[in-house]
């Protein structure tokens, strides 16, 4: 959880008022509040904590970080399946809730236009 | 130096030792705050490969270790009311209350739902309104802007169903405790870099001048944290005793003004325990007035739980540097990742943790003869 991922800025919209972005983390795509980082722009890259963007960083930066966090296993960590893991902690085979875990992330490699999450996201 | 090859920038890396052998020539005790800290200088072997005068001495850093024991049974109290719909980061699923934890709530029929935001938990109080939706606020100075943001919102938008269990805590009061206990022995300290990222380093510039501790703003790589130990211990060398930052390009002078501006309206200081360590002055954050409507533990009445922590768990001494988690009787052996006693062996950032998934049982006599489970998972 402490755990920040520099992400990507790939769109930018706003909901209920609220400047908010998708952000690409090596492949994972989520949904971000920029509002403590009002002027970031799209194809800028941030330290993204909690889903919130928290600070700018430049882009050499922010790609090495993910090389190592991905060859790490890191961003599985803070992305994966937290059901999951706690099941395979606590010993148990099957953990009987797996079809309602916590909404999945989604994949840039989807070919999706990032703009349809934003959109997506502020019609719900 | 065997793991120096598993480095980013080997060369790199061993320049920076280099240095830092060069420039030791007496014993050194340096804390290195950050929970993700110590997974990387564990993880990479970095306490080995640094001289035998330099020790790392794992700090109190990690935000579901520091949660007590109390605001867990308040969280599964709450958590197990057929009203509600409990939201929590997944690293808090199996933090042990005093009898159970959320995982167990879950499966016994409690609505607990992991969220990846604090927004999310939000958006889930608009979707089902009927229903009250708390959110577990546990965190330092970088999770607390987007939790208090959250609440904004809440109040904003006028969401009545959502509140947060609130358990936020502090860094600099933390340090200040350390520093001041009578058997403290760290001489210099690597801050935790992504909670300056928000605060800035306007705190430490007092803590390090009274308490003559130099204190390096430092980031989580392997190399970050070499390079903070080697400005660390310069310093020290030195007789110095100054603010440095070593993650410059993460942390800016003055942090970030509009987090540091909404901490400022939804949160006020107070004091708060640790678990292990007990009540720190000024060591952590509630709602402020204004926002003391969304507050769950009043609303759900659970302001009277208070529950004493097991005297077997020394998870407070490894928190506060006083040991190391080897050196606790339980590790390896009636305290593992699957049957854990407290949060430094559950949590994915927890000291204990980081020494029993990278098997640093070599050190450990007790829990060298223990069984192990395959495949240790944190």
């Amino acid at each position: 959880m402490c755990l920040a991922v520099p992400g990507r800025v790939l769109d930018i919209g706003e909901k209920d008022g609220t400047r908010m972005a998708t952000v690409d983390f090596g492949g994972v795509v989520k949904e971000v509040c920029l509002e403590y980082l009002p002027d970031l722009q799209v194809g800028e890259y941030a330290i993204v904590h909690v889903g919130f963007a928290l600070q700018r960083l430049d882009e050499e930066s922010a790609r090495q970080t993910l090389e190592l966090f991905a060859q790490l296993g890191m961003l599985q960590e803070e992305f994966g399946d937290p059901w999951e893991r706690a099941a395979t902690e606590a010993g148990v085979a099957d953990w009987p809730f797996a079809d309602d875990i916590a909404e999945q992330p989604q994949h840039a490699g989807d070919a999706r236009d990032a703009g349809d999450a934003v959109q997506e996201a502020q019609q719900q | 130096m065997k793991y120096i090859e598993e480095f980013q920038d080997p060369e790199l890396a061993r320049r920076l030792l280099d240095d830092i052998h060069a420039t030791v020539t007496r014993p050194w005790a340096l804390m290195e705050v950050c929970g993700g800290q110590t997974h990387t200088i564990i993880r990479h072997g970095i306490d080995q490969l640094l001289p035998d005068q330099v020790e790392l001495i794992h700090g109190p850093g990690c935000p579901v270790c520091v949660t007590p024991l109390e605001v867990i049974d308040k969280a599964l109290e709450i958590a197990s009311r057929p009203d509600v719909i409990f939201c929590s980061f997944g690293d808090m699923l199996r933090v042990p209350g005093s009898g159970r934890d959320l995982f167990q709530v879950r499966s016994e029929g409690g609505d607990v739902r992991v969220v990846y935001s604090p927004l999310d938990a939000l958006r889930i109080a608009r979707q089902n309104p009927a229903r009250e939706v708390v959110f577990f606020g546990i965190g330092f100075e970088t999770t607390a802007p987007p939790n208090a943001m959250t609440v904004h919102q809440a109040k904003k938008l006028g969401i009545p169903n959502f509140s947060l269990l609130v358990s936020h805590v502090r860094v600099p009061p933390a340090i200040e405790a350390i520093m001041t206990s009578p058997s403290c022995r760290v001489q210099a300290f690597l801050a935790a870099g992504h909670v300056c990222s928000v605060m800035g380093m306007a705190e430490y510039p007092e803590l390090a001048a009274r308490h003559r501790v130099p204190i390096v703003v430092t980031g989580f790589e392997p190399l970050d944290i070499l390079e903070g130990v080697r400005r660390a211990v310069r310093q020290l060398e030195r007789g110095e005793h100054t603010v440095d930052n070593a993650y410059a390009r993460a942390v800016r002078p003055e942090g970030n003004p509009a987090a540091l501006a909404m901490l400022e309206d939804v949160f006020e200081v107070t004091d708060r325990a640790w678990r292990g360590i007990g009540v720190i002055p000024d060591s952590g954050w509630r709602l402020s007035a204004r926002y003391r409507d969304y507050d769950a533990e009043h609303r759900f009445s659970v302001t009277d739980i208070a529950t004493q922590e097991p005297a077997e768990c020394r998870s407070g001494e490894v928190l506060q540097g006083l040991i190391k988690p080897h050196e606790c009787e339980a590790f390896g052996t009636t305290c593992t990742p699957r049957t854990p006693l407290g949060a430094t062996m559950v949590s994915s950032e927890g000291a204990c943790a980081a020494y029993y998934l990278y098997r640093r049982l070599d050190l450990a006599p007790a829990a060298r003869t223990a069984p192990l489970e395959a495949s240790p998972v944190v």
